[in-house]
């Protein structure tokens, strides 16, 4: 056999990029696989927005709740394009992945195991746009979505508020999912991020009808920023300096999580995971 | 032996905090207010040296600590007390440089994406190790030559038997050619057929590569296939470290003699009186008989039988190490 061993000391972006282009081709080939599992779960992802514009606009009728019909529409249209672009499902799946061991072969590799899971919720996201961006040219036509304050600047300023909101809800709930290194049954902890989320990022109710306790809390948030503020962004709700804020607040709260994970990883924590694991076998 | 371990181990401990009540609701309540824990020392005070081209048999029970060890090796677990140096690494730092150096291959567990085809697979273990063009086709044609994968490697690996998917495992986990393999368990629950290709291809990396090799495995005929040397770790204590066959004279206080008759003989009696005479007999038939005697007096038994029987073949073994290895698991032998 050769023997030539690479430089590991130094970052090679050639070699990660492959790795990309590997793990999204091998995650999109999981994802077709299982087609069905994915339509399903678009499905779910549907059901949601589509209900709350029948409560909403039902709500809305006849009463001034700050918003028109055709605006609960369209806010709830990008709403659901929004969740899907920056749905993670990790912290969902760490507690099984450490109880099987499951997560041991992806720590052996000289790459950090986030790569890993960066390509799959892309790959799902992809895939799952096949169904979502139907799904929501239907919603906007069948419920009148109204559009009136969008226009082509608020949708390039909708791309990078998106892909932000991609990067620190991933990193957020990664980080949370590392909750699992210290909690055996870490279900509960995430159904109550889960409902914090719903509430503070808009998915339930757009922020602006809520209290106005509720919206100050919610600038000091990570939530917001992942799932309203991209979506007010979308409709040209937001320009100007708020524009720029919202883009400064997206990576400042992101940084401070993806460090975090970084360190986590350098210092072994994940490793606690496992010796869980072994703990749970001596009980 | 060459100078320089590759593998060097100081009294490496892992203790494990868990936690226990009693059984009941009345506990479970309590156990609300007042937790209690214990300590598990899964690990204590283990040390070795393994040496560049060294194959060793790393064999416990259930629970000895063996995987633990492999895991605080590979850098998956923080040890409690200890150190540790391979290839010249502390493993639980988890350098890249040294994740790029070495594998653990657990029989259990999958490297290989479950739902794209084999060599899909291969190409991103080429990524991830950063293999040359030139390293990976060399290496993935001589893996595939080796382990017979041609027919195997552009299925997916969901649709691959256990042994198949198991040679697939194992060329994969070899494609960056480490310098350490951490066997556990690799042909748990393979034929015997694949059981002994494994084995072959093991050898015959070592052999090429001069790769240090720490194998545990349940089944005897992997470590006798492979390992001259074994380590023996019980309740996470170190009992033995050595020659393979040297565990066998220090740890089996029997022998067996085994003796062939002249002629066909009825046991009259004797047989009756055989047990105090000789030793625990065995087997016994007309043309012959096996009998186990204390270490320390096969050489009086064995004249007793030529004198007293008609004798036409006497021979005297050691008994199989299985058998060994089962005594000291069992009674747990301390050194």
């Amino acid at each position: 056999m050769s023997s030539s061993t690479p430089d590991f000391s130094k970052p090679s972006p050639r070699a990660l990029l492959q790795f990309y282009r590997g793990q999204f081709a091998a995650a999109l080939g999981f994802n077709l696989a299982y087609r069905g599992m994915v339509a399903l779960w678009v499905l779910g992802s549907v059901m949601q927005p589509l209900v709350l514009i029948v409560v909403w606009q039902t709500v809305s009728e006849g009463r001034d709740t700050g918003m028109t019909a055709g605006q609960y529409a369209a806010y709830f249209m990008v709403s659901m394009v929004v969740s899907h672009m920056t749905f993670i499902w990790h912290m969902w799946e760490f507690e099984w992945r450490i109880r099987s061991g499951y997560f041991s072969p992806l720590l052996l590799r000289p790459v950090h195991p986030i790569h890993h899971d960066i390509c799959e919720n892309l790959s799902y996201k992809f895939v799952g746009l096949v169904g979502i961006i139907p799904a929501a040219v239907l919603m906007a036509l069948i419920f009148g979505a109204d559009f009136s304050g969008a226009s082509w600047r608020s949708l390039i300023a909708f791309a990078p508020a998106l892909l932000l909101a991609m990067a620190l809800r991933f990193v957020i709930e990664w980080c949370l999912a590392l909750a699992a290194f210290w909690m055996t049954k870490v279900a509960s902890l995430n159904q109550l991020f889960d409902a914090f989320f719903l509430f503070l990022g808009g998915q339930f109710a757009p922020l602006g009808v809520m209290p106005e306790w509720i919206q100050t809390l919610s600038f000091a948030l990570p939530f917001r920023w992942s799932i309203y503020f991209p979506i007010q962004v979308a409709l040209g709700n937001i320009t100007g300096a708020d524009l720029w804020i919202g883009y400064g607040m997206q990576p400042s709260d992101r940084s401070g999580r993806g460090r975090v994970a970084t360190d986590v990883e350098a210092r072994g924590l994940p490793t606690t995971a496992v010796e869980r694991s072994h703990a749970c076998l001596h009980r | 032996m060459p100078s320089t371990p590759i593998i060097s181990v100081e009294n490496l401990g892992k203790t494990y905090t868990v936690p226990e009540r009693e059984a009941g609701v009345k506990a479970a309540v309590v156990s609300l207010f007042n937790r209690k824990t214990r300590d598990v020392q899964a690990v204590r005070d283990v040390s070795f040296d393994i040496h560049p081209g060294e194959i060793v048999g790393f064999l416990g029970p259930n629970g000895a600590g063996k995987t633990t060890t492999m895991k605080m090796l590979s850098g998956l677990l923080h040890p409690t007390a200890g150190n540790a140096s391979v290839l010249g690494f502390t493993p639980w730092e988890r350098d890249r440089a040294y994740l790029g150096q070495m594998t653990l291959i657990m029989g259990q567990r999958n490297q290989l994406q479950w739902d794209i085809p084999v060599i899909d697979s291969y190409q991103l273990f080429k990524a991830i190790f950063r293999i040359s063009d030139a390293d990976y086709k060399q290496r993935l044609d001589e893996l595939i030559e080796w382990l017979e994968l041609q027919s195997l490697i552009n299925k997916p690996a969901r649709n691959l038997s256990l042994g198949e998917r198991m040679k697939c495992e194992i060329a994969g986990s070899l494609l960056h050619q480490p310098r350490v393999l951490y066997l556990d368990e690799p042909t748990i629950g393979l034929d015997i057929s694949m059981q002994r290709k494994i084995r072959e291809f093991v050898a015959e990396y070592n052999a090429r590569t001069g790769a240090a090799v720490m194998l545990t495995s349940h089944y005897m005929a992997d470590v006798e296939a492979l390992c001259e040397r074994v380590i023996v770790i019980h309740h996470g204590t170190l009992l033995y470290d050595g020659d393979l066959h040297g565990l066998v004279s220090r740890f089996s206080p029997f022998k067996t003699i085994a003796i062939e008759f002249s002629e066909p003989m009825v046991a009259n009696g004797q047989l009756a009186d055989a047990n105090d005479r000789y030793g625990e007999i065995v087997s016994a038939n007309d043309t012959g008989w096996e009998v186990r005697v204390p270490k320390s007096e096969t050489a009086a038994v064995a004249s007793r039988l030529l004198a007293d029987l008609p004798v036409a073949d006497l021979t005297i073994s050691e008994p199989p190490i299985e058998e060994v290895i089962e005594q000291v698991f069992a009674t747990g032998v301390e050194t």
